[in-house]
């Protein structure tokens, strides 16, 4: 076995609140994010959250949704048939085998990032492993405005852990790095990651600082994701959901130039799509009972 | 809601957007297209609206500048057929 060191790696793992007892709920529901590069499960009892996981996806989506949910559970004693309502999102949605329907990652995302930064969000920024959307919603989390790119992987999370292997810096630490250089260098010029990969060697070989590499090339992301948002028109409050928000120095730099600081929250921003999928799964039931 | 399909690449914007508020899902934009672009049917991303609405199809979401390219001729620009199909005008185009 190889013992290089996986610079890309992010922690894995799983949470549930031992206070509550979910046998005493009227609905439970759960949404499972199946994205490129990581998977979530999500349980609601009633629309509070009772438990989660994070955890990469692997080369099978349904193997990743069951594996997901499975390690949600872990611990509490539910299964599969106490779950009344299953609602699978992201890239693999279509493949989640428990599921009762799939919904895009865009209703999603909307409704878990009004559950998490509160009914004052307006612009939700995604920024996930493959993918990058920007959503305006109302004060009940309902889509009024979305736009997605999925034609590369400039700006999303799946670049970053390129990058983060190419120059040996482990992937949380990346934004710190960046925001430690004292002159903000010119923003890498491109942003396909094929063609960012092999401009930051070629900076590296002449002397950058990985600290200078890093940064530039954070906030070239970061401009590509703002030409990105003009087209929906940014209102405030503004959120940054998926793995890209947990990153500093691209959040940062998003912040700056927009010239609006986005929301946080206590919440995992990997979980908002999950969320928001059982958050349907509740209102789908409900329907479902009528 | 403003559903904007399409993509931004290195020469512009292409994005078809549906506003499904003004979209009234007669479906009269489904074969006015000669390169199938639109489908009708449950709103991706309204699950909990039950009236059907017009949409960009998966294949077509990463290639509209290459689809659309025969109905835009570089002059004499002629009215796209899926925006004069559609009556209640809730289809643009962004290039
Ligand atoms: S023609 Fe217009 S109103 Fe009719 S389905 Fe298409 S977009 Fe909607
Ligand atoms: S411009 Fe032509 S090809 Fe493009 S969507 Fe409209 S009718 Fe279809």
């Amino acid at each position: 076995m190889s013992d290089k060191k996986e610079f890309w790696r992010w922690k894995e793992y799983r949470w549930h609140d031992e206070a509550k007892d979910w046998k005493a709920a009227d609905i439970v529901s759960a949404g499972v994010d199946i994205g490129s590069v990581s998977s979530q499960a999500v349980i609601m009892l009633d629309g509070e959250l009772f438990a989660f996981s994070n955890q990469r996806t692997g080369f099978d989506s349904p193997e990743s949704a069951n594996k997901a949910i499975i390690w949600a559970m872990e611990g509490t004693g539910m299964t599969l048939d106490d779950i009344h309502f299953s609602v699978g999102t992201g890239y693999g949605r279509v493949n989640v085998p428990f599921a009762d329907k799939a919904i895009t990652e865009i209703a999603c995302h909307a409704r878990g990032g009004n559950f998490m930064y509160g009914s004052s969000v307006r612009t939700i920024l995604d920024m996930g492993g493959q993918d990058c959307k920007a959503i305006r919603c109302d004060e009940r989390g309902k889509v009024e405005a979305f736009l997605m790119n999925d034609k590369c992987a400039a700006g999303t999370g799946r670049g970053m852990e390129v990058f983060a292997d190419l120059l040996s810096v482990p992937i949380e630490d990346v934004g710190e790095m960046s925001l430690s250089v004292e002159k903000e260098p010119e923003p890498v010029s491109s942003t396909c990651v094929v063609f960012a990969k092999s401009e930051a060697s070629a900076l590296l070989r002449e002397g950058w600082p990985k600290t200078k590499v890093l940064a530039a090339y954070c906030s070239a992301m970061a401009h590509r994701v703002v030409t990105l948002l003009e087209r929906i028109e940014v209102e405030k409050d503004f959120a940054i959901t998926g793995g890209i928000g947990k990153n500093s120095g691209v959040v940062k730099r998003i912040e700056k130039e927009l010239g609006l600081e986005a929301l946080t929250t206590t919440y995992d921003s990997q979980i908002a799509g999950a969320l928001g999928g059982a958050l349907f799964g509740m209102a789908l039931e409900k329907k479902r009972r009528k | 809601m403003i559903a904007n399909y399409g993509y931004k690449d290195g020469s512009g914007d292409f994005f078809i957007a549906i506003d499904t508020d003004k979209c009234d899902g007669c479906g009269d934009c489904v074969p006015a297209c000669p390169n199938g672009v639109f489908a009708v049917g449950e709103d991706p991303n309204d699950p909990l609206c039950d009236e059907p609405v017009a949409m960009v199809t998966d294949q077509e979401r990463r290639k509209l500048k290459y689809t659309c390219a025969q109905c835009k001729p570089d002059h004499d620009r002629p009215p796209l057929p899926c925006v004069a199909a559609c009556k209640p005008m809730a289809i643009e185009h962004s290039w």
